[in-house]
């Protein structure tokens, strides 16, 4: 049961300043203790159920020079391209015949490359072969997002990456993501639209992660309390490999990575937790039963990546857990938990 | 004379239903199925995959069980509508529990839009089982919209807090005598289960405190015995709980001549 443990801090109702007094402690004993609850709320909650599903990137031509990204405009490592709808059709299907059945569609931002009737089309097609289609794209216009429910999109991803309004203006040299107010207000467009779920996070280690979260937290419970009916899911993306880097990063350790998860849990009883494949395996798979409900598996961060599997590192970021989606079903089962491949089925939103 | 429960035309002799979400493996979900003796299971029709016969939920689910297909996931009476009439042709039969959530915190049924389903879709010929937050008023409304059982939530979804909203619970179990009165969510313990049938409740149905336990057959058992044990008790007529002992001479005595 949870109690008011050592630290006087009520955990199972937490309010957003003891999430303040959480973070500023380095306890062993009230991380352990958060540990405990989470684990324990996260399967009171969920079960052990935990959602499986994959990237699946349709372009990567970029206008934005966001300094940590390796999709960034000025980059002449990354070959660009787009793919057409047979491609994304054949993507699909080649995705599909893995065995997933939620899939979340990616592009770059631009608005000449890959305009939101681009992004519609390749939506249409992927609900063909899955019952539950997202999107990370960039941040659209209320109608857009109407558009792409009615397309048959029931989630959107975005991450704010930073709430420092002064850091994010550093992080982003340049392009239409350098306007802080537009992102940080998408969410109120998604959830206006009728959209189902949003996806929301910042990436750790581009400033002080406690001040972040705290913003992102009060970001996201503000959005619970005006649209009660959306689904809020959360992710943690980090950084790594950030020593020696002119860019001032700070590195966030593992330990700090878990108060984080357990934090999250604990606070938003109800919201999907995901985890990455920037992590390492033996990392994702220890801190799966605190809060954890959805994963990506066998995942590819290349356009085109799962038609044309291939040993070339020049996706958008480093995957760091390269097994396939048959392993972590696996991994999943020998630890007791239920690999869910189908969440959601399509009913025709209107 | 057997103790059977009637829904819509079917009998029943198990008065303990089974939610089939949650569990570690689907495995366990169909064992507890079994050591329960639950003839009435709930299956969310999102977690449903036709194209694999591996993870197909139903297949795991005995002959035998009358399956409900829930709307898990409608966030309004229309797509509560819609999902249903989605289960209906794809052959999953017109036994359907109506949930209709609006609110992703606590999932709290929206009573209004439950209505409103309940009415469209008895009117289609569905049998509906509506999950609803306990409401004299609501129950009415659902009886007359065609309601074959009104399922009154214990407390929250997933809580384990058991009967919290017992008081009300009786006024609808004493005022709704058209349609059974079964008890779902927020039973965490076979006890729970028992207080539901001992105050009247015509069925029990759990789903998370049986799928997060150690052992979920065994679990599954404890809670069907809880709820046979609790009916029991409901037909035996068991003396009435008093605050305090009775006085052993009359206080009106006096107005007796006594």
């Amino acid at each position: 049961m949870m109690s008011k443990g050592l630290s006087g801090i009520d955990l199972a109702h937490l309010a957003i300043d003891d999430i303040r007094r959480i973070f500023s402690y380095d306890d062993r004993d009230l991380l352990e203790e958060m540990a405990r609850a989470a684990r324990e709320l996260t399967r009171r909650q969920f079960g052990r159920a935990i959602s499986l599903y994959a990237p699946l990137y349709i372009a990567n031509y970029c206008e934005n020079e966001c300094v940590y990204c390796g999709f960034h405009a000025s980059s002449k490592i990354i070959p660009r391209s787009k793919l057409t709808m047979d491609q994304i059709d054949r993507e699909c299907a080649a995705l599909a015949a893995t065995g997933i059945r939620s899939c979340l569609i990616l592009t770059g931002e631009s608005r000449f490359h890959s305009p939101p009737q681009y992004i519609r089309d390749a939506c249409i097609i992927a609900s063909r072969y899955f019952p539950y289609v997202a999107v990370e794209v960039y941040p659209l216009e209320e109608h857009e997002y109407r558009e792409l429910y009615l397309a048959g999109v029931d989630g959107v991803t975005i991450y704010q990456e930073t709430y420092d309004r002064a850091r994010y203006d550093e992080l982003h040299l340049a392009g239409p993501k350098k306007v802080y107010d537009y992102r940080v207000e998408a969410p109120d467009r998604v959830a206006r639209s009728g959209m189902r779920q949003i996806s929301m996070g910042v990436l750790l280690g581009l400033t002080d992660w406690r001040q972040d979260i705290m913003a992102l937290f009060e970001h996201v419970r503000h959005l619970e309390r005006e649209y009660p009916g959306v689904e809020f899911g959360l992710a943690f993306p980090r950084l790594r490999r950030v020593a020696d880097d002119e860019h001032h990063y700070i590195e966030v350790s593992d330990k700090e990575m878990f108060k984080i998860m357990c934090a999250a849990r604990l606070f938003f009883p109800r919201a999907g937790i995901s985890i990455s494949t920037r992590e390492l395996p033996a990392f994702r798979d220890r801190i799966i039963e605190f809060g954890v409900t959805k994963m990506s598996a066998g995942s590819s961060t290349r356009v085109g990546g799962y038609v044309e599997r291939s040993e070339y590192d020049d996706g958008q970021f480093q995957v760091h857990d390269p097994r396939s989606f048959d392993e972590v079903k696996a991994m999943l089962m020998a630890k007791g938990f239920d690999p869910v491949v189908t969440e959601w089925r399509n009913i025709v939103n209107s | 004379m057997e103790d059977t429960l009637l829904i819509a035309g079917r009998e029943f002799t198990s008065r303990f239903f089974l939610g089939t979400g949650k569990f570690g493996n689907k495995a366990a979900m169909k064992e507890a199925i079994i050591t329960s003796g639950s003839q009435l299971v709930t299956v969310a029709l999102r977690r449903i995959d036709l194209d694999d016969t591996d993870e197909n939920i139903l297949s795991f689910i005995p002959e035998s069980t009358t399956i409900m297909v829930n709307t898990s996931g409608a966030r309004n009476a229309d797509e509560a509508v819609r999902i249903a009439r989605i289960a209906k042709e794809a052959g999953y039969g017109d036994w359907i529990k109506i949930e209709v959530i609006n609110d992703s915190r606590y999932l709290l049924p929206d009573n209004q839009e439950t209505i409103k389903a309940t009415k469209v879709l008895s009117g289609e010929g569905f049998v509906v089982l509506p999950y609803m937050n306990p409401d004299l008023y609501v129950a009415k409304a659902l009886v007359d919209a065609g309601a074959a059982a009104v399922m009154p939530l214990g407390s929250l979804i997933g809580s384990n807090q058991g009967l919290r909203m017992r008081a009300l619970i009786e006024v609808l179990i004493e005022e709704i005598i058209e349609v059974p009165i079964v008890v779902d969510a927020g039973i965490g313990r076979p006890s729970q289960a028992a207080e539901a049938m001992e105050i009247g409740a015509a069925a029990v149905l759990a789903n998370t405190a049986v799928a997060d336990a150690e052992d979920p057959p065994l679990m599954a058992a404890a809670f069907a015995r809880g709820v046979e044990a609790g009916r029991m008790a409901y037909l035996a007529k068991m003396g009435k709980e008093r605050t305090m002992a009775r006085a052993s001479s009359p206080l009106t005595g006096f107005l007796y001549d006594e």
